[in-house]
């Protein structure tokens, strides 16, 4: 019995003594923590690793859990960055002042469609009749006889916001079943006969019929000079006083090899390709 | 002499022992009570400043129907219908299916197939519930789409997938509740000349109707705090729903959708943490009914 109870106390002994020695020489080197938004997460996780392959002292975690998550906890200042799809102003209850925002790619989104509807273009106007509920076969648009089924993403998601923002002039959207990923809403609209809904470029699959509107088509060109107009920043906050290793992590992610390689090779859109410029209240210049 | 004495007046090594024993009981009886209260302080504070701080109206709350708490609306009345008919249904669908299989259990089945039903029915309380919803997402909702048109999301394709959840929990517990009947019941009815039909249908489920009904609320309280595998399947719609195959949205769904989009301490946030209070509130009101149908329901 004592034997066993001297070998426990050993081994604890031995297990406290080596955390000791990992916690100390974690001190020693940058630690982030990276929190928020989930379309963002892919891309930063990649920049990640290729950054701590070249820096051997640091020691970066990435979160997903949402822009709305990403936000809030940068506004505390528990985490070192918040990634968040959207504007902070366009948020409630985030005060701006306390944070920085670096843009550090495009996303342009685009509405789908299951291509049993027939549709493959459609007006600004009619996207909007449709989201509203006004339309609902797709019969009135140009399609075939086919019920509208609208499948929306989560009330605050980034995409819906900036989807809202670009699309919907301030109306409401029908009530409709959400979704709470862009995976998701595009395994159902290839799948649901007559459903349209809208997602990040990069997940419009053969199975899919992406929609033009106006005549433009969901192209990165498009999106570049703004004659695609549903597009939105992918940002990264930090506090007013973010530490070194913060800010040097920021740098590499716009610097010309990641915005080069990993941001088109993820379906972003390179922040120094954009011709334009948008801020908060959706005012291109 | 003196040395008996002292060691007479001392405590003595059990002693001892026995007082550190409930040092330590006490300790994490302590500590328990302490997480229980927090938790439960920390959800009613935040549930609850939705109603003082943002001044909405609990009747609002309760009976209205739009909920968008963006624009100060949070009518939850579609989330608790929604949350009430998925768990209603899968009780109502698996009741019958776990009263056989455990009858089967207990009263059929030779040892070795009791057994090995027993392993199957454990399986499928180890199963985690992402892997229900994924299954539920692949295979219940084409069905349902293939059967009654529409995207197949909604109140009978989260029932279904609840349906497989709540399964072992009843049965199991029915097993329990059937294996507490004495046997001198069964020696008794049989001795009388009832046929083992009669003896199951007139005795045994008799003698066995508050513990199979107490196996009936913990699988009802299952399904209804179930967040994943249900937010899967069941549309996310916040509003009423028209059928059982029309998109709605649970309780818990609606927590799992909106809480990283939403920002602490706003109306969003605190209106989802008021779902929360309800669903504590409900797991409360199960919880009493299972004392009180193990307390009425006795056999005289």
């Amino acid at each position: 019995m004592k034997r066993i109870i001297g070998l426990v106390f050993s081994l604890t002994m031995a297990a406290l003594l080596i955390a000791g020695c990992s916690s100390k020489s974690a001190a020693q080197s940058s630690k982030l923590t990276i929190v928020g938004s989930t379309a963002l997460q892919p891309l930063i996780e990649q920049a990640a690793k290729q950054y701590q392959e070249s820096n051997s002292g640091a020691s970066i975690t990435v979160q997903g859990g949402g822009s709305g998550t990403g936000l809030s906890q940068i506004q505390n200042g528990s985490v070192s960055i918040g990634n968040s799809d959207v504007f902070a102003s366009q948020v409630s209850g985030i005060n701006t002042k306390k944070i920085v925002d670096h843009k550090v790619a495009v996303v342009g989104i685009t509405p789908v469609v299951n291509p049993d509807t027939g549709v493959t273009n459609l007006s600004m106007q009619q996207l909007q009749d449709i989201f509203t509920g006004k339309v609902t076969n797709w019969q009135e648009v140009g399609g075939k006889d086919r019920a509208i089924t609208v499948i929306n993403r989560a009330k605050g998601s980034g995409t819906r916001i900036t989807f809202e923002q670009s699309v919907m002039n301030g109306q409401t959207a029908i009530k409709s079943q959400e979704q709470d990923s862009n995976g998701t809403v595009q395994k159902l609209v290839s799948t649901t006969s007559g459903s349209i809904s809208y997602v990040a470029f990069s997940y419009v699959t053969a199975k899919l019929q992406a929609v033009s509107i106006d005549n433009v088509k969901p192209t990165d060109a498009n999106v570049k000079t703004n004659q695609w107009k549903i597009w939105a920043y992918e940002h990264m906050y930090t506090t007013k006083k973010a530490d070194v290793s913060t800010k040097k992590f920021i740098k590499y992610v716009e610097s010309a090899k990641v915005q080069k390689t990993l941001v088109k090779k993820l379906g972003y859109i390179s922040i120094q390709d954009m011709k334009v410029t948008k801020d908060a209240a959706n005012q291109v210049k | 002499m003196d040395e008996i004495k002292d060691r007479l007046l001392k405590p003595s090594k059990a002693t001892k022992q026995d007082q550190r024993g409930r040092m330590i009981s006490y300790l994490s009886i302590g500590l328990i009570a302490i997480l229980v209260i927090s938790i439960l302080y920390f959800i009613a504070t935040r549930g609850l400043s939705m109603f003082f701080n943002d001044g909405i109206k609990v009747s609002d709350f309760l009976f209205k129907t739009d909920w968008n708490p963006g624009k100060k609306l949070v009518g939850a009345l579609p989330m608790i219908v929604t949350s009430f008919g998925v768990t209603l249904l899968a009780a109502l669908i698996a009741t019958p299916f776990a009263i056989a299989v455990a009858l089967f259990m207990t009263e059929f089945a030779p040892k070795r197939g009791a057994r090995f039903l027993q392993v199957v029915i454990e399986l499928l309380v180890g199963i985690p519930s992402v892997i229900y919803g994924l299954i539920g997402l692949a295979v219940v909702v084409p069905a349902m789409r293939i059967m009654y048109g529409g995207t197949g999301f909604g109140i009978l394709a989260g029932a279904v997938v609840l349906f497989v959840m709540v399964l072992p929990t009843i049965t199991s517990l029915t097993v329990d509740a059937l294996k507490a009947v004495p046997s001198h019941y069964r020696q008794a009815s049989l001795a009388l000349g009832a046929t083992r039909w009669q003896t199951i249908y007139k005795v045994i489920l008799r003698a066995a109707t508050p513990g199979i009904l107490t196996a009936v609320v913990f699988g009802m309280a299952r399904a209804f705090g179930e967040a994943l595998a249900v937010q899967m399947v069941i549309g996310n719609a916040a509003m009423l729903p028209h059928n059982l195959v029309s998109p709605s949205a649970t309780l818990t769904s609606q927590l799992t959708m909106g809480i990283g989009n939403t920002i602490m301490g706003t109306l969003p946030n605190n209106a989802l943490w008021s779902l929360a209070l309800l669903l504590l509130i409900m797991a409360l009101v199960f919880n009493i009914l299972v004392k009180l149908i193990a307390r009425k329901g006795r056999i005289k």
